[in-house]
């Protein structure tokens, strides 16, 4: 039942634990309890709204920071990811294989924000080596949402 | 100009969905149930190959039958899926979509006057292809307390010396009912018995949430009287494609081909390119949609229950088929008020034989916010009835 709560859920936040149930063909105090079971353990982290910005009036700018970093003694990149990830306009951080170590994804009002975060804050750490920014130009897909495109039903309203 | 046109074809009545069709199509904001078909998009790495296949100029007719490699694949599908065991250079035939199976394969059987058993309610087509090929269609009422199954006893009843072939329409439309081993194996009995040829529309196969679905087909020694009927349409989401296939004795599929040969030439090439791709690599599209199918049936039943709404439990296709009788309203009745008042479409019974009379066709090929609001309006219509 975890797995299909999860498989629901994850794609819609909204759904209650009622209309979960009802999916499911178990009772709702069942959904409920597993639903609080899975955000103690951590494992339901949080729970989000998709939104495009572009769409509205409101400024916003995101950008992806590849950071090259030395990995402490004992703690390998933890200690660094965790100083960086405490920065409150950090939106994620993951550790990577390949060219580089950590990407930071950054979302601010303006450009100059970010290059500011990334020549003040960033770049000055001890243990980063260096950083190369990408800004994004515009979102087509998030969290496997296409953003423009509308859901319409293409089918005739009737047939048998 | 006065047109003097064919007897047999002006006395076959228009399908009863056109003019609710028509209905809907005046009105603005319907929330629609309506609808006889997935609404998944077709998986995009099928879609994919089709587009390939273009890229590639495959634009040419394909053999009668249909792609080889295609017939290979299905031959290999049906063989994994339910055991059956059909050749694929003689046996299998590409064809447009299921409803082209379902013409061909009784014109290739049928002479005047052989009689057609076919349970009702069911899918419009069976009646009317019957009548074309010159045959006589003898319907069935299946009956809700049966879960809307065909009893071996309710066949018997109508079969005479000039039944020639019984139509299976399982997993049903608009019933959303199955046919199970054991339920089977009485009509296996009886059909044997009587030598009657079995056309078995398998066409939701894939969409059954109980067992797996068995095919008559699979009982032993029933291989050589059946016409076993599939497509891609419901099972990968691939209606607009317009491709079925149908698996028979040589003898039939080689009559059938030539209707086909004359009338068709070949299924669209493009679609059996991607379907090539459907079979091989599709399964996991297929069993994602079928639990989403499921959940959404689940949640719908569960909404019934909580509307004291009177409707059996279906486990195939994409249907629920609730009782409307104790609101004192024809089927029509019901349904034109529903669509009138609440905006809300969904199919009358009698669409698919008077036997439908009293029940209404919900379709479930719609998302869950879908179908959330299309309750809360059933919910308005049936307070208000009610009162």
């Amino acid at each position: 039942m975890r797995e299909k709560i999860l498989d629901i859920i994850e794609k819609n936040g909204k759904m209650s634990a009622k209309e979960i149930a009802m999916q499911l063909g178990v009772e709702e105090v069942k959904v409920a309890e597993e639903i609080m079971n899975l955000e103690k353990e951590n494992i339901i982290c949080g729970y989000l709204t998709l939104i495009d910005w572009e769409k509205t009036n409101i400024d916003k700018v995101s950008a992806l920071i590849e950071v090259r970093v030395t990995p402490q003694k004992g703690q390998g990149f933890d200690r660094i990811a965790e100083r960086i990830y405490n920065y409150g306009e950090v939106k994620s951080v993951y550790l990577i294989s390949g060219g580089y170590d950590l990407l930071v994804t950054l979302e601010e009002k303006t450009l100059k924000e970010i290059a500011t975060f990334v020549s003040d804050k960033l770049s000055t750490l001890d243990s980063v080596i260096s950083t190369a920014t990408h800004f994004i130009l515009k979102r087509y897909k998030d969290h496997g949402i296409m953003l423009d495109k509308k859901v319409e039903d293409k089918r005739e309203a009737i047939s048998p | 100009m006065n047109y003097d046109l064919s007897k047999k074809i002006i006395n076959i009545k228009p399908s009863g969905i056109r003019r609710f069709f028509d209905l809907v199509a005046e009105m603005d904001d319907v929330v629609s149930l309506g609808v006889g078909e997935p609404d998944f998009d077709t998986p995009y790495h099928i879609r994919d190959y089709g587009i390939y296949a273009l890229e590639k100029g495959k634009t040419f007719y394909t053999s009668n039958s249909g792609l080889k490699e295609l017939r290979q694949e299905i031959s290999k599908y049906l063989n994994r899926k339910y055991n059956l065991d059909y050749d694929p250079l003689s046996e299998i035939l590409v064809t447009v979509g299921g409803s082209e199976a379902i013409d061909i394969g009784l014109r290739a059987i049928l002479n005047e006057g052989d009689e057609v058993i076919i349970p009702e309610p069911s899918y419009v087509s069976y009646k009317p292809c019957t009548i074309l090929a010159g045959g006589v269609p003898v319907t069935i009422d299946l009956k809700n307390e049966n879960n809307f199954r065909l009893t071996k006893k309710e066949l018997e009843e109508k079969i005479t010396s000039k039944t020639k072939v019984l139509i299976l329409p399982f997993p049903n439309n608009p019933t959303g009912a199955i046919m199970e081993e054991e339920d089977l194996l009485e009509i296996a009995k009886v059909v044997k018995e009587k030598n009657i040829i079995v056309m078995t529309d398998e066409i939701y196969s894939e969409l059954t949430y109980k067992n797996k679905h068995f095919s008559i087909a699979e009982i032993p020694g029933m291989k050589e009287r059946v016409i076993y009927i599939n497509g891609f349409s419901k099972a990968f989401a691939m209606t607009g494609w317009r491709l079925g296939y149908v698996c028979a004795p040589k003898p039939i599929i080689e009559q059938m081909t030539k209707i086909h040969q004359y009338a068709i030439m070949c299924a669209p090439t493009t679609s059996q390119y991607a379907a090539v791709e459907a079979l091989r690599n599709g399964e996991e599209d297929v069993i994602k949609m079928r639990e989403s199918y499921d959940r959404r049936r689940k949640f719908l039943l569960e909404s019934f229950k909580e509307m004291d709404i009177d409707c059996f439990e279906p486990y195939g296709a994409f249907y629920v088929f609730p009782s409307i009788k104790k609101y004192g309203m024809s089927s029509d009745d019901f349904a034109t008020t529903l669509l009138k008042e609440e905006r809300l479409a969904v199919v009358p019974g009698t669409a698919f034989g008077d036997s439908g009379e009293g029940f209404i066709r919900i379709s479930y090929a719609y998302s869950i916010e879908n179908l959330k609001i299309a309750i809360s309006r059933l919910k308005n219509f049936i307070n208000k009835i009610k009162k």
